[in-house]
């Protein structure tokens, strides 16, 4: 290095520091994906954050208006791809509005008994990386073993892990028979005590609360200015959920709770708040799940009104669902034809990731890590 | 000792004293031997990490090469030597390359001052603890090297957290030394282990209530000194994909490894030398077995003793997430100092106040025996505490 001249020491006599732009991502560990953020850092400390997405583009809505409506159902897999089920229900929800058909009863439990089981296999990611980024492995593996089990039992249901293409339009793609209710049952019951190891594990962890608490905090009035839904949101302290605020299929007929930020151990919307009100929706899921269990009647699993290639009339409709993200919406425009002639996905993690660089100001780099995990982005989704 | 070996040697072959010759006597006789000694518990400690770290997952852990994974390692370090040697387009070779040597030199060269057994010591040197403080120390700035070579940004940030945090923690490690240093009136190794003979209660940590103290800001200050989580910053894996050694690979990377666990190694041995009577096992009837065998004995128990601080280091690593920098800081200068200058305060006090008697390192153990009964009890009030805090609802099953 070139020794200090005196051009590089300022008016008080200090030794000048230049700002460093730091590039994170796209190959990143902790940026959960193809995601980069560009950060201006003063030493450890974040000036400012840019975002940059994009890399994983496909062109969804594109594709979806040159395939018949039946087509289109895998590529909503591939949005949310942690919890394929809800963007499955979410688009069968638009196509089904848009031609107007009831959908039978027990297909309707079956789609909530597999969303929540996706939401709480999602959140059981979304925590276990949590920890990761914050630097605890462990929590991690335990998430991971549990998620297994919820992965086996889709498997069982629709012989798929990941992308499910399960919840069709009308109905179901298969029936769920009572050997599969019972494993659902049996996992409800050894899932909550396995919450509370997490909890113990990671929750109530001095190091991970001094993390995580009043780090990143997002006040309600900002969160809901850009956009934010689903525990980012909730995270805030707004009790929004589409489940209870605007019940689509049966959710209507279930007793659950919105769980809400509080600021339990710091400031309301801060990290900490965001990963425990996806704790505690687990909780919550699970009730619903054994609610389900409860109530579900034998029936047809699907309508036999829709055709292989249904044609609805022109129209439009919108639908939003309660993903594990936040709201997940459709919007189909239709022609008349078997091919939708526009289709808009409004994605929740699209809205979420975009208050980052409002997180960020400020924040020490590990907070960074801290505050992209806890929004809990998926790139499928975000990029399209 | 280390002379009259070598010279032995020398006489055997004929060969002059002193000079080339000696020095190379020296390394056949003792470089050698504590190369391959490094190179073991490296192999060894990187096998326990893994079967620790996978058993506290619910894992099993490397299990196909040997019997359970024991050749693993062995295996993992034939791949790496066969790597290709990379160094980055705009690196700074010359650094890039010295970097891994001066990070693993300054680990094996602490090893020279670290008592196996009585007899059983490179160079039992008069200031041996400040030998190895100095020493350690200047794996820092072979992290710092490494950091600054890679051309790097993430190595750079690594490289200086790393050096601000080993600076820091040093202060505290130094006192925790100077607590032994007290107790036994020497600053030689052999003398603090030898100060600590008799039955198990005449180890330091049972002295007096202040070195137990002393002995967790010792290890906190060590864990921190190997960059081991939660103080694991330089490298930290989701934050700074690496960290300093981001842009190493193949053989260099290996060094940067095995110097690590080496480290582990020589910081466990010192904290069992200084607070748990080093070689000694604690009844005097084995301690007092002379000759090879005692020496033997006398090693095996060190090696078993240190291990075992690094089995507690590894445990801690696997279950704690990584602190922040400025809580790091904090927690040094905040908690730790203050703190470890007032033990050393009232260690010395007691050294000079109380005489030493075996009742009070008896009446210790019994105290920290029930304390441990108790471990469980605390640790559930703990978590119940911070439960209230949170206000979780109940969960029924």
């Amino acid at each position: 290095m070139t020794e200090i001249s005196t051009r590089e020491i300022d008016q008080h006599g200090d030794v000048k520091t230049e700002e460093m732009l730091l590039n994170m991502g796209p190959q990143h560990p902790s940026t959960h994906g193809v995601f980069r953020v560009v950060i201006r850092t003063d030493g450890e400390i974040v000036i400012d954050a840019e975002s940059h997405i994009g890399y994983l583009h496909r062109c969804f809505e594109k594709i979806c208006e040159n395939v018949n409506y039946t087509k289109a159902t895998p590529y909503t897999d591939r949005l949310d791809y942690l919890m394929a089920m809800g963007n499955n229900l979410g688009y069968a929800l638009a196509v089904e509005k848009l031609m107007d058909v009831e959908v039978p009863e027990r297909a309707e439990y079956i789609r909530v008994i597999v969303t929540e089981l996706s939401r709480i296999a999602s959140h059981l990611l979304a925590i276990g990386t949590y920890g990761m980024d914050i630097g605890a492995i462990t929590p991690f593996l335990y998430c991971f073993r549990d998620r297994e089990k919820i992965l086996f039992i889709l498997e069982t249901i629709c012989g798929q892990r990941l992308n499910y293409n399960y919840v069709r339009i009308g109905g179901v793609a298969y029936d769920m028979d009572a050997a599969m209710l019972t494993m659902v049952r049996e996992f409800c019951d050894y899932f909550l005590p396995r919450v509370m190891e997490y909890n113990d594990l990671l929750t109530y962890n001095g190091i991970f609360i001094e993390r995580t608490a009043n780090v990143g905090v997002l006040t309600p009035e900002r969160a809901i200015a850009f956009g934010c839904t689903g525990p980012v949101l909730r995270g805030s302290g707004v009790a929004r959920d589409l489940r209870k605020d605007a019940p689509y299929s049966v959710y209507g007929r279930f007793d659950f709770e919105v769980p809400v930020g509080s600021g339990e151990a710091g400031t309301t919307g801060d990290c900490f708040d965001r990963y425990m009100v996806r704790m505690r929706e687990m909780i919550e899921s699970v009730k619903i799940i054994r609610q389900a269990l409860d109530q579900i009647a034998d029936g047809p699993y699907k309508t036999d009104k829709i055709k292989s290639k249904p044609k609805p009339n022109k129209g439009d409709a919108y639908t939003a669902v309660e993903n594990a993200r936040g709201e997940l919406g459709f919007y189909l425009v239709s022609d008349g034809s078997d091919t939708a002639f526009r289709l808009k996905c409004r994605s929740p993690a699209f809205s979420n990731v975009s208050v980052l660089h409002e997180l960020c100001r400020g924040a020490m780099v590990a907070d960074v890590v801290a505050i992209i995990g806890s929004l809990d982005i998926v790139m499928g989704e975000i990029d399209r | 000792m280390t002379y009259t070996i070598v010279n032995h040697v020398l006489d055997y072959f004929e060969l002059e004293q002193g000079g080339l010759w000696s020095l190379i006597g020296a390394i056949a006789v003792w470089a050698a031997p504590i190369t391959g000694f490094v190179a073991i518990v490296g192999l060894v400690s990187i096998w326990l990490e893994r079967k620790i770290s996978a058993h506290i997952q619910c894992r099993l852990g490397p299990m196909e090469v040997g019997p359970h994974g024991l050749l693993q390692t062995l295996a993992d370090g034939i791949k790496l030597l066969g790597k290709e040697d990379l160094v980055p387009k705009n690196a700074d070779r010359a650094l890039f390359a010295l970097a891994p040597m001066m990070v693993f030199a300054a680990t094996f060269v602490s090893f020279a001052c670290i008592p196996f057994s009585e007899k059983a010591i490179i160079a039992d040197l008069d200031i041996g603890i400040f030998f190895i403080a100095a020493v350690g120390s200047l794996e820092a700035i072979g992290v710092v090297m490494a950091g600054w070579s890679s051309n790097n940004k993430w190595s750079l940030f690594g490289a200086v957290r790393a050096a601000t945090q080993v600076v820091s923690y040093e202060i505290p490690l130094s006192l925790a030394l100077l607590a032994g240093v007290l107790c036994a009136g020497s600053m030689s190794l052999v003398d603090i282990s030898q100060a600590q003979g008799g039955w198990i209660w005449s180890w330091f940590i049972f002295r007096n209530p202040f070195m137990w103290i002393m002995f967790l800001i010792y290890f906190i200050a060590s864990l921190a000194e190997c960059q081991r989580a939660p103080f694991d910053l330089p490298e930290a894996e989701s934050e700074l994909v690496s960290g300093f050694h981001t842009e190493y690979s193949g053989m260099r990377f290996a060094i940067f490894f095995l110097a690590e666990y080496g480290k582990m190694y020589v910081v466990s041995a010192v904290g069992v030398v200084l607070f748990f009577g080093g070689w000694l096992s604690g009844i005097p009837a084995i301690d007092g077995i002379g000759g090879i065998t005692g020496n033997l004995i006398g090693a095996g128990v060190m090696i078993t003793k240190s291990f075992l601080l690094v089995c507690v280091q590894m445990w801690i690593r696997w279950t704690l997430p990584r602190i922040r920098l400025d809580q790091v800081m904090d927690l040094c200068l905040k908690y730790l100092l203050p703190i470890s200058l007032v033990c050393l305060m009232l260690i010395a006090v007691w050294q000079g106040l109380m005489p030493t008697f075996d009742e009070f390192g008896i009446a210790m153990i019994a105290a920290m025996a029930l304390g441990f009964m108790q471990m469980r009890r605390i640790y559930r009030k703990a978590i119940e505490a911070s439960k209230t805090r949170l206000s979780l609802p109940t969960m029924k099953v």
